[in-house]
């Protein structure tokens, strides 16, 4: 809560005065990333275009890794979640990555597994 | 530490909240239920949007060709900056709810107010920004044609520019008749909107116009939609062409998959529900601000509880912009 908030981020490569600062420095950061996210989003460049991992384009999996970095951002600071007890921090968290994998797999599977029914096969674009 | 410890009554009450698991309040605790669960139901919406884009991954539409708009800056192309800049004013507006958390930890009270205010405003940006965008998305721009098959056919010119059918479609006369039970058609009313041109008229502009072309919605292998040569083109047209599509509703969408319109509606509209629903609860805590009922309690923790909320709204915006528009 309000008492003691932990004023370093980045694993203490930076470290603020006062918790109004760290909120500050936290908005820049998210705005960094945000803008990194836009400008690739526009130029596209070639280098992250073509390779492609594990079934995407790499420039996608820059813009979920950010978007994931963001994610944490927003939570440990804004949420406090950095403030709160271990067992509060991990029920949350964990609960919420574990079900959100499990359902992101089985659903990508899945429609990657029509997409190649469609193509293959007789039925086109029915539903 | 006293200063941000709620006293609502319930001290001591084990079932009434008076006590503090992993240290945190009844009412932090209850909002962190909320939030996961919540969470789970955008994730629910995201991965069916996924699973739908992979089930047609080579004609999917590109985002950037959807949403190029602008607001006062007509007809210039410039995709991404507006979501771009609503992204900002969420974040931002995230920041001041924050800055009001910890004004109310210090008990300052005119800087909780004032902060509030700034998070109501940019919330307020939000909505309207995102109404704009939901406009310009069913109106839509260039016009399109739907095939038999459901799928859609857009128009470029030989330089690969994009051509609106108003500006190449003939005026044919037709006549439109009422249809009267007496001449037993009764079951065919008519469509709740009509396009602005009909398929023979957009046909017949095509074959006059020598330079145009047709687009499909299937990818090629550089991730681009498919453009075929004039003969291709009009074969397509002529024998497969069914209606005109004017921007996106529930049913058709001239961008291309419908899916990716319903998805569209769907998960922003969600998400601009619970931003509209966190700007009036935000109201009712500025007012109780106020009015003095949080330096009467002693305890800004309402502040806080609302902050979550607006917090975890911001951070689902992050995953939807992403995925809505980047990806």
């Amino acid at each position: 809560m309000g008492h003691e908030h932990k004023l370093e981020i980045f694993r203490g490569l930076w470290k603020f005065k006062s918790n109004v600062s760290k909120i500050w420095g936290v908005f820049f950061f998210l705005c960094a990333v945000t803008a990194v996210e836009v400008v690739l989003g526009i130029m596209k460049p070639e280098w992250a275009t073509e390779p492609r991992f594990l079934a995407m384009k790499l420039i996608n999996w820059i813009f979920i890794i950010l978007t994931l970095v963001k994610a944490y951002y927003i939570t440990w600071d804004f949420m406090h979640q950095r403030d709160e007890t271990k067992g509060l921090r991990r029920s949350v968290v964990w609960t919420a990555i574990f079900l959100i994998c499990y359902l992101i797999l089985i659903l990508l599977i899945e429609g990657d597994y029509i997409f190649d029914v469609y193509k293959e096969n007789y039925i086109k674009f029915n539903f | 530490m006293e200063a941000t410890v709620a006293k609502t009554g319930t001290e001591g009450k084990t079932w009434g909240g008076g006590n503090r698991p992993l240290n945190a309040s009844y009412g932090k605790m209850m909002m962190w239920f909320f939030i996961v669960s919540d969470a789970l139901t955008f994730s629910g919406f995201i991965a069916a949007y996924g699973f739908s884009r992979f089930k047609f991954i080579d004609a999917w539409p590109i985002a950037d060709e959807v949403f190029t708009h602008v607001p006062f800056l007509h007809g210039v192309p410039a995709p991404m900056y507006y979501v771009a800049f609503m992204t900002l004013v969420l974040i931002f507006s995230s920041v001041t709810m924050v800055l009001a958390v910890d004004a109310g930890h210090k008990m300052q009270k005119n800087k909780v107010i004032w902060y509030m205010f700034f998070t109501i405003i940019g919330g307020a940006i939000f909505v309207g920004s995102q109404a704009w965008e939901w406009a310009t998305f069913i109106k839509g721009d260039y016009g399109a044609v739907e095939t038999k098959g459901g799928k859609i056919l857009q128009f470029l010119d030989t330089e690969g520019e994009r051509v609106a059918i108003a500006s190449f479609a003939e005026h044919l006369p037709s006549e439109r008749v009422t249809h009267e039970s007496k001449n037993g058609i009764w079951y065919d009313s008519e469509a709740e909107t009509r396009t602005s041109y009909s398929y023979e008229e957009v046909k017949a502009g095509f074959l006059a116009n020598e330079n145009l072309l047709i687009r499909t919605q299937y990818l090629n292998e550089k991730g681009e939609p498919t453009v075929l040569s004039r003969k291709e083109s009009v074969d397509k047209l002529v024998n497969d062409g069914r209606l005109v599509v004017e921007g996106a509703n529930l049913k058709r969408n001239e961008y291309g998959h419908p899916l990716f319109a319903d998805f569209f509606f769907f998960i922003t509209g969600f998400h601009g529900f619970h931003v509209f629903s966190g700007v009036v609860i935000n109201c009712i805590i500025f007012f109780n601000v106020i009015i003095g009922t949080y330096e009467r309690r002693k305890s800004y923790e309402m502040v806080e509880k609302v902050g979550l909320y607006w917090h975890f709204v911001d951070l689902v915006w992050v995953f939807v912009f992403t995925f809505f528009y980047l990806v």
